[in-house]
């Protein structure tokens, strides 16, 4: 999802009966649903791992702010400019928030924001993607911001104590993310011209399978899944997440009057669930691999943000200690 | 072009400087040298938005043709805003942005002083609720100009190329009106005839703690924002910002 492919470094999951007596002691911690915190011992690869998928959640966030500043010198009302500038304005916070859970484990945010602009480290695919009409800040929030909530409502009983209590800062904000630009796609239904319905549909038609992809691979092309689930980082499987999205958001697509690129689409009563097309994951792949429409721009934008504003961060360090020297002088 | 009454032209002159300013600060979303700065941008750029709706609100209302605060916002012409040339300047670089932020703080922060004791309860109200934002903004920009101004030796040129360039537009800042002493005479809006001092005891001190230093009196002439008459860089802002009302006009949004 925000971290659709983790790197656990781990071949086969471990018995009870292999472990040792620290890594048994914490694994029965985790069975036991008992929160692991900063302070205790935890095997080096689950702390990897975890740094792994809080500094790919956090990038998303930061890169993730790039498709809507796209938009946000151009949206259409003062009403609608708030609304994005203040959502804008949330997904920073979440980037500082996610940073600091991830700190918490040791690592450093300013190695990882490196690993990122080197292309060492990946954010959400979903980001690669152009925004090329204003709907797509309504389906954005919708589809985008819908799909993370799915996977971040369960990351709020993950097994790691700092990055659970961010998810529960972060989702209520994120929800209220998604029914603002619901919102805004409902609006322009109900409301607005042709031309309107025509972006909302455009802007679904474009976003509709990123979205879906954003919850990685399918289960049998997922081979860290088993150590995350049996660690507890991950509670449920990218197919049963991505088939949660998909029943949740067909019906709100019909209260829209919109249809999704998808001709397999349908709900099937056996199963109680919609079923629906094959995924394009040679896209996806391309997309991970740095192929993706906007890659190369999101990469330099954010490279070119910190490299900027270096000077600036200079600046207020040498500041910062001279105030020091002067106060320790007086 | 539409010239309004001259509540309604200060009306506007307030919140177009806002909006502008607000826009100019959406521009870096995503560019910001620090996470820190890329919300505290945002947090400044939502006050402004919220507070030039107010203002418009008010022109609307007095102007009373069925206008209201999007039509004002998102419908006039270059030649119809009112909004100080110095914040339709380009963004530059972090240094110009903060110099340009700080002026229109500091000129934003006495102004709205001066308002909030306004007899016309409208304009006291919105002066009153602006004020408390402004009093942070004003807090932030001068700590940064400070930072830039005794930093680094890079920090410090750079502050200096930036006052260079945009010192010359914060003669609207200074200059007096007969328009707003009229203003003034009939009652409507206190008297802004210490507006200036303030405004320049602001930069001095500011300026002091920062190591720069402050320019002579500017001098302008042809431009001003009260006629309309901008600079270049106004029509492109407002090209982008208003593209999708101006495209579809009978749209719902
Ligand atoms: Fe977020
Ligand atoms: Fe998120
Ligand atoms: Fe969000």
């Amino acid at each position: 999802m925000y971290a659709q492919q983790v790197e656990t470094g781990v071949k086969a999951v471990k018995s009870l009966a292999e472990m040792g007596p620290e890594e048994r002691a914490f694994q029965e911690k985790i069975d036991a649903e008992i929160k692991i915190e900063a302070k205790n011992w935890m095997p080096d690869n689950y702390r990897k791992t975890l740094i792994r998928q809080i500094s790919q959640h956090a990038h998303s966030e930061i890169v993730g702010m790039l498709p809507e500043g796209n938009w946000v010198t151009r949206a259409p009302t003062l009403k609608r400019k708030l609304q994005l500038m203040a959502k804008i304005q949330d997904e920073a916070g979440h980037g500082l928030y996610l940073y600091s859970a991830m700190e918490t484990l040791g690592a450093d945010r300013d190695e990882e924001i490196e690993k990122l602009h080197s292309g060492r480290a990946k954010y959400s695919s979903i980001f690669n993607y152009p925004t090329l009409n204003w709907a797509d800040m309504g389906a954005v929030g919708w589809l985008v911001d819908g799909a993370a909530i799915v996977n971040q409502v369960v990351l709020q009983r993950t097994s790691y104590g700092p990055y659970s209590r961010a998810m529960i800062r972060i989702c209520k904000e994120e929800s209220f993310h998604q029914r603002q630009g619901y919102e805004i796609l409902l609006h322009m239904m109900r409301h607005g011209t042709q031309a309107q319905k025509d972006m909302v549909q455009d802007a679904i038609n474009r976003l509709w399978w990123p979205s879906l992809m954003m919850f990685g691979p399918s289960d049998a092309e997922s081979p860290n899944s088993a150590q995350s689930m049996a660690w507890k980082i991950k509670r449920h499987t990218n197919d049963e997440l991505r088939q949660r999205f998909i029943d949740q958001t067909v019906p709100q697509l019909e209260i829209l009057g919109c249809t999704a690129p998808d001709p397999d689409l349908k709900w099937n009563e056996e199963r109680g669930h919609y079923d629906f097309g094959e995924i394009q994951w040679e896209e996806f792949y391309e997309v991970l691999k740095g192929n993706g429409p906007c890659n190369r721009e999101r990469l330099e934008t954010r490279r070119n943000a910190i490299q900027d504003g270096a000077w600036v961060r200079e600046a207020a360090v040498a500041h910062a200690n001279k105030k020091q020297k002067q106060q320790a002088a007086a | 072009m539409t010239q309004y009454d001259e509540l309604t032209e200060f009306l506007l002159r307030l919140g177009d400087s806002a909006l502008i300013q607000a826009q100019r600060l959406c521009e870096w979303t995503g560019r910001a040298p620090a996470i820190e700065e890329e919300m505290g941008m945002m947090n400044v750029g939502l006050d402004l938005v919220g507070q030039a709706r107010n203002w418009y609100e008010y022109a609307a209302e007095r102007i009373n043709d069925g206008t209201d605060a999007d039509v004002l916002a998102f419908r006039r012409d270059e030649r119809a805003f009112r909004n100080l040339l110095l914040v339709e300047q380009p963004n530059g670089d972090f240094a110009v942005t903060m110099t340009k932020q700080f002026f229109y703080d500091a000129w934003q922060f006495h102004l709205l002083t001066i308002l909030k004791d306004a007899k016309d309860e409208r304009i006291s109200a919105i002066a009153t609720k602006s004020l408390k934002e402004v009093i942070y903004h004003l807090r932030r920009s001068s700590q940064w100009v400070e930072r830039l101004g005794d930093g680094t030796d890079e920090s410090h040129q750079r502050m200096e190329k930036a006052i260079d360039t945009v010192w010359r537009f914060t003669v609207e800042l200074v200059e007096k009106n007969a328009a707003e002493v009229a203003l003034a005479e009939s009652g409507d809006i206190p008297s802004l005839a210490e507006l200036p001092e303030q405004w320049l005891a602001t930069v001095n001190e500011v300026f002091a703690k920062a190591t720069l230093t402050v320019p002579d009196a500017p001098s302008t002439f042809y431009l001003s924002a009260r006629t309309g008459m901008h600079t270049e860089h106004l029509g492109i802002l407002l090209a982008e910002m208003q593209f999708l009302q101006r495209a579809y006009p009978d749209a719902s949004w």
